[in-house]
Parts: C-alpha cells; sequence; structure tokens
C-alpha cells in the first residue's frame, strides 16, 4: 500500500474512532441533565439513580474521546503537514475556539462528576448543563473545519499563495450550516437509541423495573425528537452538496449521465468503466423532483467531471444508502414507539418493540460512520475541494504503515475494553432484579 | 504587537501545562514506583489526586498545538514531519495513560486487575513526558533545517542526541518531583503517607541537581543557542531566582511545611520553563524558523488574540472553581473512595 492510502487510512480510522466519543459527549450530557433535572422536579430516587449509572458510563467515554481527539489534533500534522500550513491561519479559529470549549467541558466533567456531594443539586445540574453546552459547542466548532475543507472560503488564492484571509468567512462557510446541524442532530439520535436498546435489552428480561422503564422513556424522548429534525436535515444536506460538490453528490447517487428526469438509485452496484450502475432499485424522475422539484429538472452526472477528480462511487454510493436506509429504520422504530405508548403504555409491554430497539441500537452510529464516509469519501481527491489534493498534502514521512497498525491496534483494545467495562457498570452493579418496582429507597 | 501576545499565551500554556499535566505525569510514575506496606494508599491518594482534575489538566497541550498550528502553520508543519516519530510516541503514551487510568477505576477492585492497569497507567506515565523533554530539546538543538517550508534534515536529526535524552530525563525528574510535592500537601493527615511522599520529593529534588548539570553539559554541543543563551544579562539572575525557588522547595520539604514547598516547587519549576522561553525566543524551531518567519497574517492572530481574552475571561474562573472544589479545603475524606 502506498503512503497516501495508508495515511488516509489511519486518518479515517483515527476518526472512526473518535466520533464514536465524541457523539456519545455530546448526547450522554443532555441524558444526563434531563435525568437530573427529572429528579429535581420530581424528586423520585430512580431518575437520580439514572443519572449516576449514566455519568459512569459517561465518565469512561469522555476520557477515551479526550485522549483519542489529543490523537487526531497531532494527526493533522502528523499526516497533513501541507494542509496544516496552507489551512492553518485560515481555519485554525474554530479549532482554537474549540480548544476552549474542551477546556470548559473538561473542568465541568471534573466538577460533575466528583462534585455529588460538594456542590448543591441545583448547582450540580447547572454544572451538567456546562458540559452539554460544552460539547456540543466543540463538535461544533470542529465540524465547520470540516465544512472550510468541503466548501472553502475565506481567504483567495494568488499563484498558489493564500492571501486576503477571513478567517470569520471561512468558518461561515457555505457547507457549515448543514453540516454543523446535520452533525448535531446525529448525535442525539445515534446516543439517544443506543442507550434506549440498552435498556429495551434489561426491560426484556425484567419488565417491571422502574430504572430502566425511565431510562428508556428518556432516551426515546431524545431520539424520537431528533430523528425526524435528522431526516429533514439530511434534505437540506443533501440540497447543498447539490450546489456545492456536484460530483459529491453525483457518487452518493451513483449517476454518471447528466440527465432530465433523474431515477434515485437505491444499492446497485456502479461501474466506472462502463459509467452505468446496475442492479439498483430505480425510483423514475426521483431525483430530479428531490434536488430541483420538477420531475423533469437537470441533474449533472459524474460524466460532467473529468474522471481524475471522481470520488470512489461505489464507497460514496453505498454509504449514502446506508445512511438513509439507517436513517428511515430509526425514523420507523420512533414511528413504531410512539404509537405503542400511545395506544398502551407502558412500552415495557410491548415485547417486539423492544427487540427491535435492541436490534436497532447501533443503526444510529452505522449512520454516523456511513455519513462521514459520504462527505469524506466524497471530497477526494481532494482535501481542500478544488484547492489542494490529498496526494499534495501527505507527509513525507516513509513508513506510514507502522504508526498505523500501531494506532490500530491501540484502538481495537481501547474499543474492547470499554465495551467490556460499560458491559460491567451495567450487569454488576446493577443487577436487574435489584430495583424491580416498589422497592425505590436508596440513592 | 497581536503575535506577541499569541506567543506570551503559548509560552504561558506550556508552562501551565508543565505545572498541571507535568505533575499528573509525575503522579503515574510514583504510582509505578508505589512501594512499601503502603504501596495501596500511595496509589490511591494519586488517584483521588488526579481523577477530577486530570483532564482540565491535559486540555493546555490541546491549546498548545491548537495555538500553535492557528498562529504558527510552518512551524507546527515543520515540527510534525521532522519529530513525527518521537511525536507519534508520545501519542501513544498520552492515548495509554488516560485510559489505562479510567480503565482502573471502572474495571474489577480484584488487586491483580488493579496493579495490571497501574502498570500501564505508570509506564505510560513515563513514556510521555521523557518524549516531551526530548521533543521540546530537539526543536532547540539547531539540528533541524527547514528549507523552503521543507524540512531537510530528515525524521532523526535533533532527537537521538546525548542532549535531547538528557531533556527527557530532565523532565521525568522534574515532574516525578512537582508530583511528591503536590502530594505531600494532598496527604495532609495521612501523617505515614505524606511521610512517604515527603522522602520522594526530596529524592527527586535533590537528583534534579545533577540531571540539570548533565542537560547543561549536553547542551554544549547539543543546543549551542542554549548553551549561550547563559550568556545573557539576564541570566544569572533568573538563575538565582530559580536557586532560591528550589532551595525554599527543599527546605520547605525538610521542615514539613509543605503549602510552602508545594508554592516554590511550582515557582521553580515557572522559573525554568520561563527561563527556556527567554532562550527560545525568538526562535521555534532553531536555527530557521522563527515566531516572525513562521507568523499567520495579522488578521488571523488579532481573532485569536480576542478569542483568548475572551476565553481566559470564562476559563480562569472555572477553572479556580474547580481547583477551589478539590484542592482548595482539606476534604480529602469525604471523597468517595477510589474503590
Ligand atoms: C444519525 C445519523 C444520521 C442519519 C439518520 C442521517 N445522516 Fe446524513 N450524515 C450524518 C448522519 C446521519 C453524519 C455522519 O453526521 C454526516 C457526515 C457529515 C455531516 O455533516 O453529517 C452526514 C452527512 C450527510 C450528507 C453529506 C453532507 C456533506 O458532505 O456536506 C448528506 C447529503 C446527508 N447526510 C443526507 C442524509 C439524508 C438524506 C438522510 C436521511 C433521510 C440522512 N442524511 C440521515
Ligand atoms: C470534523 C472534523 C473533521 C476533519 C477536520 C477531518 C479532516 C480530515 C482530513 C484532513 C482527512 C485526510 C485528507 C483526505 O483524505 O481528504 C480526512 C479523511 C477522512 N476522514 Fe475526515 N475529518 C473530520 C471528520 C471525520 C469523521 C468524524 C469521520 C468518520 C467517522 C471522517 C472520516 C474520514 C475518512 C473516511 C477519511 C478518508 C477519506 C478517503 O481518503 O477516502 N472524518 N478527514
Ligand atoms: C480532525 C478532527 C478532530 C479533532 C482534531 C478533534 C480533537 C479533539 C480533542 C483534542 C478532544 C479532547 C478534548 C479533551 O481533552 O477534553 C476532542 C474531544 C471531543 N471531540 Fe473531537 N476532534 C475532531 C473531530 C471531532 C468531530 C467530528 C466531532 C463531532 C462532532 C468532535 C467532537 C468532540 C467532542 C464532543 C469531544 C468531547 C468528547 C468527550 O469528552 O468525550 N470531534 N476532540
Amino acid at each position: 500500500m502506498s503512503d497516501l492510502i495508508l495515511a488516509r487510512s489511519q486518518m479515517a480510522m483515527s476518526l472512526a474512532f473518535h466520533i464514536i466519543f465524541a457523539a456519545m459527549g455530546i448526547g450522554m450530557p443532555v441524558l444526563m441533565v434531563l435525568a437530573e433535572g427529572m429528579h429535581l422536579r420530581t424528586r423520585q430516587p430512580v431518575y437520580l439513580r439514572l443519572c449516576r449509572r449514566w455519568a459512569h458510563g459517561a465518565a469512561i467515554l469522555f476520557a477515551v474521546g479526550a485522549v483519542s481527539g489529543t490523537v487526531l489534533s497531532f494527526e493533522l500534522g502528523l499526516l497533513w503537514p501541507a494542509f496544516m500550513d496552507q489551512a492553518g491561519a485560515i481555519i485554525g479559529m474554530p479549532f482554537s475556539l474549540e480548544g476552549f470549549a474542551f477546556f470548559t467541558e473538561a473542568i465541568f466533567i471534573g466538577v460533575y462528576f466528583y462534585g455529588w456531594n460538594r456542590l448543591s443539586p441545583v448547582l450540580h445540574w447547572l454544572a451538567g448543563w456546562i458540559v452539554a453546552i460544552s460539547g456540543t459547542l466543540s463538535g461544533i466548532f470542529v465540524v465547520t473545519v470540516n465544512a472550510w475543507m468541503n466548501a472553502p472560503a475565506g481567504f483567495k488564492l494568488v499563484n498558489g499563495h493564500v492571501t486576503d484571509i477571513d478567517p470569520v468567512a471561512a468558518a461561515l462557510n457555505p457547507a457549515s450550516f448543514h453540516e454543523v446541524v446535520h452533525m448535531t442532530l446525529a448525535a442525539f439520535v445515534a446516543t439517544g437509541f443506543v442507550v434506549a436498546a440498552v435498556h429495551a435489552f434489561f426491560l426484556l428480561r425484567d419488565p417491571a423495573n422502574q430504572f430502566h422503564r425511565a431510562a428508556l422513556g428518556l432516551a426515546l424522548v431524545v431520539a424520537g425528537a431528533s430523528i425526524p429534525l435528522q431526516m429533514l436535515s439530511g434534505d437540506h444536506s443533501a440540497r447543498a452538496v447539490a450546489r456545492l460538490q456536484p460530483a459529491k453528490l453525483a457518487a452518493m447517487e451513483a449517476h454518471y449521465r447528466t440527465e432530465a428526469g433523474s431515477p434515485i438509485l437505491i444499492g446497485g452496484i456502479p461501474d466506472d468503466a462502463t459509467r452505468r450502475t446496475r442492479y439498483a432499485i430505480r425510483i423514475p424522475d426521483g431525483l430530479s423532483i428531490l434536488l430541483t422539484g420538477n420531475p423533469h429538472g437537470t441533474v449533472t452526472g459524474l460524466e460532467d467531471f473529468p474522471e481524475s477528480d471522481w470520488p470512489s462511487v461505489r464507497i460514496v454510493h453505498w454509504s449514502f444508502d446506508i445512511m438513509v436506509g439507517a436513517g428511515m429504520a430509526m425514523f420507523g422504530l420512533a414511528l413504531w414507539s410512539g404509537w405503542a405508548w400511545w395506544q398502551r403504555p407502558p412500552l415495557a409491554q410491548h415485547r417486539w418493540l423492544l427487540r427491535a430497539l435492541v436490534a436497532g441500537g447501533p443503526l444510529g452510529f452505522i449512520a454516523i460512520e456511513a455519513g462521514w464516509a459520504v462527505t469524506e469519501a466524497g471530497r477526494q481527491p481532494w482535501i481542500i475541494y478544488n484547492v489542494m489534493r490529498t496526494r499534495d498534502a501527505v507527509t513525507p514521512m516513509p513508513g506510514l504503515g507502522v504508526p498505523f497498525l500501531v494506532f490500530t491496534a491501540l484502538y481495537l483494545f481501547l474499543a474492547g475494553m470499554v465495551a467490556l467495562l460499560l458491559r460491567r457498570q451495567f450487569f454488576d452493579t446493577d443487577g436487574p432484579a435489584a430495583e424491580t418496582a416498589p422497592a425505590e429507597t436508596d440513592v | 504587537m497581536f503575535e506577541f501576545i499569541v506567543i506570551v499565551f503559548l509560552f504561558l500554556s506550556l508552562i501551565l501545562y508543565a505545572l498541571m499535566g507535568g505533575a499528573d505525569f509525575g503522579g503515574g510514575m510514583w504510582d509505578l514506583l508505589a512501594t512499601g506496606p503502603r504501596a495501596r494508599e500511595q496509589r490511591e491518594a494519586i488517584a483521588r489526586a488526579l481523577g477530577p482534575i486530570w483532564e482540565a489538566n491535559h486540555v493546555w497541550l490541546i491549546l498548545v498545538v491548537v495555538l500553535l498550528f492557528t498562529a504558527f502553520p510552518p512551524a507546527f508543519a515543520a515540527l510534525t514531519t521532522a519529530l513525527n516519530i518521537p511525536l507519534t510516541v508520545m501519542l501513544v503514551g498520552i492515548v495509554l495513560r488516560g485510559s489505562a487510568f479510567i480503565f482502573r477505576k471502572y474495571d474489577s477492585s480484584a488487586e491483580s486487575v488493579q496493579l495490571h492497569w497501574s502498570h500501564i497507567f505508570g509506564a505510560a506515565s513515563l513514556l510521555t513526558p521523557f518524549f516531551q523533554g526530548v521533543i521540546v530539546g530537539a526543536a532547540v538543538s539547531g539540528q533541524i533545517h527547514v528549507v523552503n517550508g521543507a524540512v531537510t534534515s530528515g525524521f532523526f536529526a535533533g532527537w537521538l542526541t546525548p542532549f535531547a535524552l538528557a531533556c527527557g530525563v530532565f523532565a521525568l525528574v522534574l515532574f516525578a518531583f512537582l508530583a511528591a510535592t503536590y502530594l505531600t500537601v494532598e496527604t495532609g493527615g495521612q501523617p505515614e503517607l505524606q511521610n512517604d511522599f515527603r522522602r520522594r520529593a526530596l529524592g527527586s529534588g535533590f537528583a534534579l541537581g545533577p540531571v540539570t548539570l548533565v542537560v547543561y553539559l549536553t547542551s554544549r554541543k547539543g543546543a549551542p543557542d542554549m548553551f549561550h543563551g547563559l550568556d545573557h544579562w539576564w541570566a544569572p539572575l533568573l538563575l538565582l531566582a530559580t536557586s532560591l525557588f528550589a532551595i525554599g522547595a527543599l527546605l520547605g520539604l525538610w521542615r514539613r511545611e509543605f503549602l510552602l514547598a508545594r508554592f516554590a516547587a511550582a515557582g521553580q519549576v515557572a522559573l525554568i520553563l520561563v527561563g527556556w522561553s527567554l532562550v527560545q525566543y525568538p526562535h521555534l524551531v532553531t536555527p530557521d524558523l522563527t515566531f516572525a518567519n513562521t507568523a499567520a497574517p495579522e488578521v488571523t492572530l488579532r481573532l485569536l488574540v480576542f478569542a483568548l481574552g475572551a476565553g481566559a475571561v470564562l476559563l480562569l474562573p472555572s477553572l479556580a472553581f474547580l481547583f477551589y472544589l478539590f484542592k482548595g479545603r482539606r476534604t480529602a475524606t469525604q471523597d468517595r473512595p477510589v474503590k
């Protein structure tokens, strides 16, 4: 494998790992403050215990999020020095703001996790809010950097030299809004469904358990409120991509020819050589309707771009379908849950729903990973869209296979440990029998 | 002007990282070296001290990195290229340190499991600051060359010299000393533990002397700029002040005035780093890259200064609150045990 491929793989692997913890870092604090808020309001001890139990899990996730994020900030230079050389002055600003958001978050994580006995309940709750807000802000800031790579703005390029830098315009680039909204919602969706799955699992064994009922309820409120918004936001993202990065859109849709009345293609096998996508399910005129509002609207295909500027159509198209499919499935789960609750609460009695929620737990994260594959692989061969090619940004360092293997092994180990320890958190100290309905006394 | 303010913030963040994050690494080393009948209690005291603050302390490093690549992007590109290998090793250390610490807390409390994580935590706490010292040493070594933005001295220049390695050892001993001194204050009320850490602090404090000498001697060939930096008019004054703080720290430890010792040790470390920054300035990577020739355009620096100002207004009170909450009062007994 070439060093370029290895560098890209290492970057992709590190980000794919970090994003899981980052998304939980945005979602978990919200769940925790909701639970703690319910406790402040209702004084039911079950909510306080829930909040504490979630906090235990979140502490592990936060630590791994922090270390894997640190790796990333160095990797930007270790793998892409030429990129940082050009981009630093333009888009370093949001990274610096992100630094402050991390700082606030890290400080109040300390206050929150270790301050149960040292703060009044309301102050403690407020500290949780600060964690939630600063976590969300750090996600927002860093995503604007990524948006800038997709829609570079705020500078001029004269003979290969960057001039007229405007960091504010760079941060508020045309892709920022849709990426920020879509990613933030994604964090809530993914956290909500994965947490719901854990508690649905325990409810299958012990449907009367108040603790898990409360947890499932809160998680589903968060997940269910965000998934419909996420579908709307995804549609908005697709329109923005059609405007800003038509080649990426064409790859997402596996759409080789520029034509009026474009169909939506679902699945299938895109083939660059013949410029056709075979075996796909077709929805006639669908793409034209979605993007132009007109069944005869024209949609640009890949043939309008030189082949050297094409991203990998298969990766981008399949990833896009996976994301949308996962989104639809989660939307379905949310509808089912809402309907079940409306018809015959509590949810804990709907065993098939619980089973479906357990099975659907990973969908949010699958969608996040697939969505990022769309965004990042779809930007190729550019690291800064239409400005700098990825191959021109890669480090001259040889032997990149070594760090790639080392970090892959390290992250696999961490992932295994995190899974094991989270399991411990729930199985050991929270044996389902321990908290069946009326026995709600201790805190 | 803005450039200068950013530089001050950069060095300040680095110093604060050493004072806080450095001590956390030192804590990890003493965890690894925990011995005697109270080994377990030592480990628990260390874990209690680190628990609430290590993530916040760690962010100083991230601040250094983002400031560097926003304000001096070519320097970041050159450093990450020339020092790719030691930086990568340091990162592995950072990952293992942070995760082993938290895994230990949430894994089974069985002695063997706990020890297993302790060893990883401790080993990573040795690895990371050692390489941080090496990296800082390499940046002043004068052996990393950059021509037209491209590193021409390869991937091994500067960091495999006796001087850089001595800097690594210096960082280890320095952080060990800081940590042990802080821990004497943290263990107030537990005289035996306090004694353990007092002995460790004294030992590492005295060890700092010869190690400093080695750094100085190796710098003659390994970092001539640094060696001759001591010719500046302010050098003797700074040296004097640093020595006074060092003596204050040792005396404080000796006479069991631990608050004084903590203050003096922190002052000593801060002054060492101030001296180092003064010698380093105006170079970022000696000899080819200076702050001036790698600085981002004025707009970026100006915005960054505003952001830093606003950030400081928000952060410093929060940070003060964090330390007040967990370090201000002698409330160790209120804490829930580490498990
Ligand atoms: C829970 C996760 C999730 C769900 C259910 C969806 N997405 Fe998504 N999508 C993401 C999570 C995500 C993401 C991982 O967060 C991305 C990567 C970059 C970004 O801004 O969000 C993304 C990117 C992304 C992009 C590329 C944006 C760009 O490159 O600038 C498009 C066009 C869509 N999405 C469209 C959709 C559509 C039409 C969806 C469903 C109907 C959908 N997404 C559901
Ligand atoms: C928001 C902040 C992000 C930034 C600043 C960022 C930056 C980068 C950079 C610099 C590269 C290497 C250059 C290139 O291949 O174009 C890259 C590649 C990549 N990133 Fe991102 N990224 C971000 C988020 C993510 C996330 C969260 C994921 C995944 C879950 C991701 C997935 C990938 C993948 C798959 C590649 C390799 C693309 C390819 O080579 O085909 N990125 N990213
Ligand atoms: C190249 C891209 C990225 C870099 C350089 C980066 C850097 C970092 C760093 C240094 C940290 C640790 C902060 C600490 O010590 O507390 C961190 C944590 C975090 N990052 Fe990233 N990150 C990147 C991508 C992303 C993306 C795409 C998101 C999500 C939207 C994100 C959201 C977060 C969040 C929420 C945290 C706090 C996580 C936690 O505490 O668990 N980051 N990141």
